[in-house]
């Protein structure tokens, strides 16, 4: 009976490891195939053209992540400082932790559809900065609860000793225990980036989409992944394989992300 | 035969104690008194843990507090520097007079409270900073020295914690490099550098293996010439060792307070005598 659930459990492992290989094999054999410096310096070619590339893409999806970051890592570590140093045992507290278990959940469309009706509708049109906005909600949880999650475990005596010593919590908190926990702490926050760095859905509604460079975020900025959305069921052979470099491009991206987080995390024991 | 009293003279007032000394005041007490603890009860959350737990901690001395595991020791002494207040459901009634000011009294700044009252705990918490910076987070929260005076207040502090020989090769690496040992006297190193008035230590040798502990001990007694000591131990020999006066605990009540002499040789509570003896704890 152990041999047999022994064998079918490695069979799982096999079948999710396998899938995860199709993928990236798939991924990298088409998407290598699109790209050379054409790709990642020019503007996309016009429908039914060849040559161009995602240049636009790659740096909106760039600008838009960097502003994601700047609005939600701030607000989710400060959020966090409060969940792990302040409110803890509090009712606000066990009601905010609640609120960023559930924001996790939400479905990041229905964040995009959020943010269209509060920045979009009113101020008329698709926007970078409405994109960073969206992102930035998909952050804010995920940081705050990592940040709440790493300053738990920082022993008390750790704590202790620098309060006891007369320093403000404030204070303990930023030059003693988030160096105690640095590497967990930028563990999550890159976590939280390459999540959000592949995400489309919050951006149909909000960043949308374009064929050119991203001068202002004021209007609608170009991004990788509603380019692979676009592009990926036009017609025309050559977007379908910019989609495939798209993908590409954010699947090493992605990688990197987690693989450099680990690599942190494992620094830490 | 003797005389009767005549009637009409009124009989002698009762002496009645005075009331919980301290609304008006600190308790009247002799001029060596450090710490005078009055009335003082603890609670975490709904169960009490100290029962009104009054004694004087006389100045530039050892005082060692002893008892079984969980009669109070430690959340006696962690009243003082009201470093409990880092946890919501504590809380603690009565006064601590520290030099005349009752350290629990609103409006009391903790801050300097705790710059006054250093604190040493049962494993030694070296920050994540290097050896130097470890000295130099206390010294910048307290006093605007930079440049040659920190280094030199650096040195002074490491050297009164004897450490200094040790370390001044490796001021610049890891606090948590060092052996337990050493991380405890940097810890004490660091609590000495702010200049404090007293130091409280919470079984300070408890995870330190027998060598340290003797040079621990030995920095103890050179120590107590400048800072009022109270030290929590579990160790009686530890504490016959080092203390001058001894306080026994039991179930959240000072069942005994002298001398350690007196206390050890001579003890006044059946309870005091068991414990000591090893009958119980």
């Amino acid at each position: 009976m152990n041999g047999a659930v022994k064998v079918v459990s490695a069979l799982a492992a096999a079948l999710g490891l396998g899938f995860l290989a199709w993928i990236l094999f798939v991924v990298l054999r088409h998407g290598a195939a699109a790209l050379n410096w054409t790709f990642l310096t020019s503007l996309p070619s016009p429908p039914g053209g060849s040559g161009g590339g995602l240049g636009n893409a790659i740096l909106g999806t760039a600008i838009i992540t960097v502003l994601a970051c700047a609005l939600g890592v701030p607000v989710g570590l400060l959020a966090g400082v409060y969940l792990a140093e302040y409110g803890r045992g509090t009712r606000f507290a066990t009601v905010v932790r609640f609120l960023a278990n559930v924001m996790m959940g939400i479905p990041s469309i229905i964040i995009g559809l959020f943010v269209y009706a509060i920045l979009v509708l009113p101020t008329g049109h698709f926007s970078g900065w409405a994109g960073g906005v969206a992102l930035a909600l998909l952050v804010l949880p995920v940081v705050a609860r990592t940040t709440e999650d790493m300053l738990a475990l920082v022993p008390n005596a750790l704590r202790e000793s620098a309060l006891a010593l007369g320093s403000p919590h404030w204070r303990a908190t930023l030059q003693i225990l988030f160096r105690a926990s640095r590497a967990g702490l930028l563990t999550g926050v890159l976590l939280a980036v390459a999540r959000v760095s592949g995400e489309t859905a919050p951006l149909l509604f909000t960043a949308l989409n374009s064929p050119y460079w991203p001068r202002s975020l004021s209007g609608p900025t170009a991004n990788l992944t509603v380019t692979i959305f676009n592009y990926a069921m036009s017609p025309y052979p050559a977007w379908q394989q910019a989609a495939w470099g798209a993908s590409f491009i954010i699947t090493i991206g992605v990688l990197a992300l987690t693989v450099v987080s680990r690599a942190l995390a494992r620094e830490r024991k | 035969m003797t005389s009767t009293p005549p009637p009409d003279v009124a009989p002698p007032r009762l002496t009645v104690p005075e009331p919980t000394a301290g609304v008006q005041g600190p308790p009247a007490t002799a001029a060596q008194t450090k710490i005078s603890v009055r009335g003082l009860s603890f609670y975490y959350g709904e169960q009490q843990a100290l029962f009104d737990n009054s004694l004087d901690v006389p100045a530039g001395s050892v005082t060692a507090i002893i008892g079984p595991s969980g009669c109070g020791k430690s959340t006696h002494i962690r009243v003082y520097n009201r470093i409990f207040e880092l946890y919501r459901d504590q809380r603690a009634s009565g006064e601590v007079w520290l030099d005349g000011e009752n350290v629990l009294a609103p409006g009391v700044d903790v801050i300097e409270l705790r710059r006054r009252v250093g604190m040493i705990f049962q494993k030694p918490t070296p920050f994540p900073l290097t050896v130097y910076e470890n000295l130099a987070y206390g010294l910048r929260l307290h006093y605007r020295v930079k440049g040659s005076e920190l280094d030199d207040r650096i040195e002074q502090a490491l050297r009164a914690a004897a450490l200094w020989d040790e370390v001044k090769d490796k001021l610049h690496r890891s606090g948590s490099a060092l052996s337990g040992g050493q991380q405890q006297r940097l810890c004490i190193a660091r609590a000495i550098a702010v200049e404090p008035e007293v130091l409280l230590m919470d079984e300070p040798t408890s995870a330190i293996d027998p060598v340290a502990t003797s040079r621990i001990e030995e920095l103890v007694v050179q120590l107590k010439a400048t800072y009022t000591i109270v030290i929590v131990t579990h160790n009686m020999q530890q504490a016959a060792r080092l203390s001058d006066f001894t306080g026994f605990f039991y179930q959240g009540r000072i069942i005994e307070f002298g001398t350690t002499t007196e206390l050890f040789t001579n003890p006044k509570q059946k309870q005091t005598e068991d414990y000591i003896t090893g009958r119980f704890g």
